[in-house]
């Protein structure tokens, strides 16, 4: 490649970057869902889809081509821009956190580093600023239906993301001040020193604020025990009820990518990121650039999925919160509870020196 | 390339605004207003303050505008109706706004020497990492403006909950 400058280098590889991630991330999406019904199945002692492919494993693809085949209905009267805004605003902010993910070790092509789409100094901040505007395609989607009982659903889960983003945002302030920068490299670095042993949930002592952070996460995705506002049982479907097909699915997918970030994101800041447990006792076995550029990317992978499946175990054993239950829980206790553990930390970083 | 990312998000800040003002459904005009606030967000990072761009995103498109959104929604505001505007309104308002846009004008165009040329950052260095620098600058040289402003927010606070609160 060295007949183009550099930036039509970091072009290329920007696009084939986006392009790389964006599918592997709407495949991982997918397959999530068939992740879930196998284990939720298996939870509940029943096998989940297991006709279509060998251990389901085409369940995805049939779901989808069911889904973009469906008709899509649009009521006589919603508000009918609002109304294709809103997935579109949902599925669109999911997607977009990957971008400031490292998903593997630092790997330079051409001075591009290949393992991140974008290194910005307030990475963390990004992906806060992302789920933030990510509540308009609840807020909206609620509304514009036309429909008194997905407006109140909208609204429930609307007030439930905003409330429990303060706990998470608070909890994450933590590793911050332990890392000394909101830069995602910076801090997957910071606990790179020892493997396992200093990642932020063990020797940076942020065990508390990983629990404050996994059950905001929870919260914030509308998963369960949180679920109130997409529970069959309640408010018909929530804010997604007179959706159908292709934009039903965006929301559903929506949900899963969410999941996904969030699980990325509790990598990166609680369980040393891309790095391997064993921290750098194995440094010089079976280091090829190649192998040296895999293997980082396998443990995130391991991570993120352990971290998934964390989430679907919660999901099939822990009952539904009832709503006001829900929010007295984050205001009155993971808010407070995050304030203290910024004030302990801050107070032993500043004794340590 | 910091020219072409002014004049892009500097059209789609104007054109957000022109709709929030021409719109006539209240909660497209509040929609518009969160497209001329996440504009202004990029304008900020591209002039380096990054810290300021994500505060504008989290704070006033993903928290404040909620808020506005939510009132909207739940008040249930139709669409306006169009009326013809009062004389009087039409007799001060045009003449009232070419003045501003002359005096803007003149102002510019006498000071353009300066433009593009200020301090920008103040008393912030040049330095890479923008959030330690404003925290620093927060936190030692304006402590004092800090503790009152949230002093305020308090009352601001208070102030709703006791205007809010049921009378027994």
């Amino acid at each position: 490649m060295s007949h183009l400058n550099n930036f039509e280098i970091f072009l290329l590889l920007s696009v084939l970057k986006v392009a790389v991630v964006l599918v592997i991330t709407l495949l991982g999406v997918a397959y999530t869902v068939l992740l879930e019904r196998k284990l939720l199945a298996r939870i509940q002692n029943r096998w989940g889809p297991c006709r279509v492919g060998h251990f389901g494993l085409l369940q995805p693809l049939v779901d989808g081509a069911k889904s973009f085949l469906k008709e899509d209905m649009n009521p006589l009267a919603v508000e009918r821009p609002l109304f294709i805004l809103a997935p579109i605003i949902a599925l669109g902010c999911a997607l977009i956190s990957v971008a400031v993910v490292p998903f593997g070790a630092v790997t330079r092509v051409d001075g591009v580093d290949l393992f991140q789409i974008a290194n910005v100094n307030i990475g963390l901040l990004v992906i806060l600023g992302i789920t933030s505007i990510g509540v308009y395609g609840i807020a909206l989607s609620g509304w514009s239906s036309n429909n008194k009982y997905s407006l109140l659903g909208s609204l429930r889960s609307t007030a439930q993301v905003v409330s429990y983003e303060l706990a998470l945002g608070l909890s994450l302030v933590g590793v911050v001040l332990r890392a000394q920068s909101l830069n995602l490299r910076v801090i997957v670095s910071s606990q790179s020193a020892h493997g396992a042993l200093s990642w932020n949930i063990f020797g940076g002592f942020q065990t508390v604020a990983f629990f404050i952070y996994l059950m905001a996460a929870y919260a914030e995705t509308n998963r369960a025990p949180f679920d109130l506002p997409e529970a069959e049982n309640e408010l018909v479907a929530g804010y997604h009820t007179e959706y159908s097909s292709m934009k039903f699915a965006m929301f559903f997918m929506a949900e899963y990518a969410n999941m996904i970030t969030v699980s990325c994101v509790a990598t990166l800041l609680f369980l040393g990121g891309a790095a391997s447990p064993f921290g750098h006792i194995f440094d010089g076995f079976l280091s090829t650039p190649v192998l040296n550029a895999i293997f980082p990317i396998c443990w995130f992978v391991a991570k993120v999925f352990a971290f998934l499946a964390l989430y679907i175990w919660v999901r099939g054993t822990l009952p539904r919160f009832r709503y006001d239950q829900l929010m007295g829980f984050g205001w009155k206790f993971l808010l407070p509870l995050a304030m203290a553990n910024i004030i302990v930390t801050s107070f032993v970083l500043a004794v340590r020196g | 390339m910091q020219l072409a990312l002014f004049i892009l998000f500097g059209a789609l800040a104007l054109g957000g605004a022109l709709s929030l003002l021409f719109q006539r459904h209240p909660i497209h005009s509040a929609l518009s207003l969160v497209v001329v606030m996440m504009s202004l967000a990029v304008l900020y990072w591209s002039l380096g303050a990054e810290f300021l761009a994500a505060a504008q995103v989290i704070v006033y498109s993903g928290a404040i505008m909620v808020l506005f959104i939510f009132v909207i929604m739940l008040l249930n505001a139709g669409k306006e109706d169009r009326t013809r505007g009062s004389r009087a309104a039409y007799a001060v308002g045009f003449p009232g706004a070419a003045a501003i846009f002359c005096l803007l004008c003149f102002v510019f165009l006498s000071e353009r020497g300066a433009l593009g040329a200020s301090n920008i950052g103040g008393d912030l260095g040049n330095a890479v990492d923008n959030i330690a620098q404003v925290s620093a600058m927060l936190f030692t040289r304006q402590l004092l403006p800090f503790e009152v402003t949230s002093v305020l927010i308090l009352v601001a606070i208070l102030g709703a909950v006791v205007l809010a609160r049921k009378e027994q």
